[in-house]
């Protein structure tokens, strides 16, 4: 081997680095989740102004539809629903570092399972709140069996959990779609009979009786549901010994282990449990808004959870908030041409909010080298 | 049935799958450059949409095919280039960053495309049957008689198989994703390696698209890749990293999602038309049974990804 003897000159060039501050200013942390979000916002109207849109006609639209009176907070709160159920779910799973992505499709198999109860598997006659639990808790078998199998996978044989539950949910749309073009198929066309009166989730318009005020408000009440769930988890994160245990397997598996926490049934439990709610998402919705089901009911619930669950850092009750913030986003987009819009700024949303809180971590520096 | 109707078949089923495959096999090259460069980017789904949509809508505005594939290598590099001053120079996380890409690529392609979807007209590359060898009759039919596109993808993967395994740049891009710490020692520039073979890999998934819209299924529709990113994802660790065995899969993965179309002549299907949604299901199941082969491989062999897959490099801190 021979030694390298020249010297080269030392060049003088400037470049830029970033450079992570020691600490943050107080004042910047206070004010980082209002910058991200005007960031966002200026992001998105630069693409919209790209993509041929008027982006302040688009974000004055949205926000009138979607919030400007009761009967768009009752639209924004249907759809916020499902994506807070879905939004637990997920944010349980990405606790423990478990990347499940495929919300979606644990998504449709609940609805599937809930959909086979409410036309096939029980017997017609039986009570509304009996035939809405039995619904329940077969939506959430469905999704918790649609993630036990790449928590499985995930804790015995270590296969990329982000792979596995998104193929399951390619697998899920053509499951759903074989029964609605075929054996539950009304008429052939995509989509189930009508479910029967008993199985839909009450509306607060079925009490304008007693309440004249709910009258056409067509929210139904699986947003009870959805926040106490919330607050169910909420509790079980922050304030019982498992909630902690898993907290330490996603911050560091190998102390987790010596503590002797068991990850392979933690890994399968959490997966189920995070398939489970979205599972329960599908219930809430075909029970309480489609009353059947059908090809395509779900925008992209499973997929915005994703990102639901993220802006609101894992945190349960932060949740409803960003899930109600995204549900008029997805009021605006069933009203606002091209559709797509909504998908394309909770991309932005997400990539800003990423990036954008690491570099408020950063400082600029120009310096000569 | 007849044994020539198998016959016949089967090699329209392999000519298929070598078409069909050729978008995959773009995009799992590509990522297998990002990630033994030690950067995972998940979002191949939207960099291969965004190059979908806009080839075919350059090539439709522009009236020239090949300008439609450079836009998407363009769009699909800089895409690349977004995940790498976030997950590089800011050092986020790369599984959240490369999520980010994919729900921003497929959201902004159904917007961009949205006025594209009645538009059937868009120049297409052209199909090239190489003179003589096409003629050949079984071999022929199967990988000489092609669009343009499917030649590229044919030698992109042994190509990158030369690179990475044969030359010392590849060399060096294998250290920066095994031991970034020793590859810098080397005087090996890892930040700017890093960023060259993520925008490359960008670079591919956006031809990956492109070959989709402008050669394989010559239109636009919206979500029209229907998961071959995530495919891809998973072909790469099924792969070992390894582009030749990539190809492979790609080209199997391809048969696959073919079968489903090709099958509609077999009398088996035509008394049970409903199979076909099952038949719709095989390439995502092959995905998971492949990851199952490949992880009980990996375990015997104790090879696998990587090691500095994922993490960022930073020079001040004590590194893998």
């Amino acid at each position: 081997m021979t030694t390298e003897t020249t010297v080269t000159p030392l060049r003088r060039t400037t470049r830029v680095r970033f450079e992570r501050r020691m600490e943050q200013p107080r004042w910047l942390r206070y004010i980082t989740p209002l910058i991200l979000i005007a960031a966002a916002l200026l992001v998105g109207a630069f693409l919209l102004w790209l993509v041929g849109a008027n982006p302040w006609f688009v974000y004055t639209q949205m926000a009138t539809i979607a919030f400007g009176d009761m009967y768009g907070w009752s639209d924004t709160t249907i759809k916020a629903t499902p994506l807070i159920l879905a939004g637990l779910g997920v944010a349980a799973a990405f606790r423990m570092r478990l990347w499940n992505i495929g919300a979606e499709g644990q998504l449709l198999i609940g609805a599937f399972m809930a959909t086979g109860v409410a036309l096939h598997w029980l017997p017609a006659e039986s009570g509304q709140w009996l035939t809405l639990f039995v619904m329940a808790a077969a939506g959430f078998a469905g999704g918790a069996l649609w993630g036990f199998v790449p928590g499985l996978l995930k804790a015995k044989l270590n296969i990329n959990e982000i792979i596995t539950t998104l193929m399951l949910t390619y697998v899920a749309t053509q499951w759903n779609n074989y029964f609605v073009y075929g054996p539950w198929s009304e008429r052939g066309f995509g989509l189930t009979p009508q479910f029967p009166k008993t199985a839909w989730l009450p509306r607060f318009t079925d009490y304008a009786a007693a309440l004249p005020a709910m009258r056409g408000v067509t929210a139904h009440l699986g947003i009870f549901l959805a926040l106490g769930l919330a607050l169910f988890f909420w509790f079980l994160w922050r304030r019982t010994k498992w909630g902690f245990e898993i907290k330490v397997i996603g911050d560091n598996p190998q102390a987790a282990r010596y503590a002797g926490i068991s990850l392979t049934r933690n890994i399968i439990l959490i997966m189920m449990i995070s398939g489970g709610m979205a599972g329960l998402a599908g219930m809430v919705e075909v029970a309480g808004v489609v009353h059947r089901l059908q090809e395509r009911f779900s925008p992209g619930y499973g997929y915005t959870a994703i990102i639901i669950a993220w802006l609101a850092k894992l945190n349960p009750l932060a949740i409803i908030p960003v899930a109600y913030l995204f549900g008029g986003l997805l009021v605006g987009d069933d009203v606002i041409q091209p559709a797509g819009i909504a998908r394309m700024l909770q991309g932005v949303i997400l990539f800003v909010v990423v990036g954008g809180e690491l570099l408020l971590q950063y400082r600029v520096k120009v310096e000569r080298v | 049935m007849e044994l020539s109707f198998w016959a016949g078949f089967l090699i329209s089923l392999l000519a298929a799958g070598i078409t069909y495959g050729t978008g995959i096999l773009f995009a799992s090259v590509g990522e297998i450059f990002a990630e033994r460069a030690g950067v995972l980017n998940v979002g191949l789904e939207g960099m291969m949409l965004m190059g979908a949509v806009t080839a075919y809508l350059t090539a439709y505005r522009t009236g020239n095919a090949w300008v439609g594939l450079l836009a998407a290598i363009g769009v699909g590099g800089l895409m690349a280039l977004l995940h790498a001053f976030v997950t590089i120079t800011l050092r986020a996380d790369q599984v959240v960053s490369g999520l980010a890409l994919a729900l921003l690529g497929s959201g902004m392609s159904a917007v961009i495309g949205a006025p594209l979807v009645e538009v059937r007209t868009a120049p297409r590359l052209p199909e090239f049957p190489i003179p003589g060898l096409a003629d050949i009759p079984v071999l022929g039919t199967i990988f000489f008689d092609h669009n343009i596109i499917v030649y590229a993808g044919l030698l992109a993967a042994p190509l990158a198989w030369w690179f990475i395994y044969r030359t010392r740049p590849g060399m060096e891009l294998r250290a920066v994703g095994e031991y970034p710490a020793a590859a810098d020692v080397l005087g090996i520039n890892v930040v700017r390696q890093r960023y060259a073979y993520v925008i490359l890999g960008g670079m591919l998934a956006g031809v990956g698209g492109a070959a989709l819209s402008l050669a394989i299924t010559p239109l636009w529709i919206e979500d029209m890749t229907a998961g071959q990113g995530w495919i891809a994802l998973g072909l790469v660790i099924f792969a070992g990293w390894n582009p030749l065995l990539a190809a492979f899969g790609s080209y199997l993965f391809g048969a696959l999602g073919r079968l489903p179309l090709d099958a509609q002549q077999l009398p088996l299907f035509l008394a049970a038309p409903q199979l076909g949604y099952f038949m719709k299901m095989l390439p995502y199941l092959f995905v998971i049974i492949l990851m199952l082969i490949s992880a009980r491989g990996n375990m015997r062999r104790r090879i696998g990804a990587p090691a500095a897959l994922g993490q960022a490099y930073m020079r001040e801190e004590r590194g893998v």
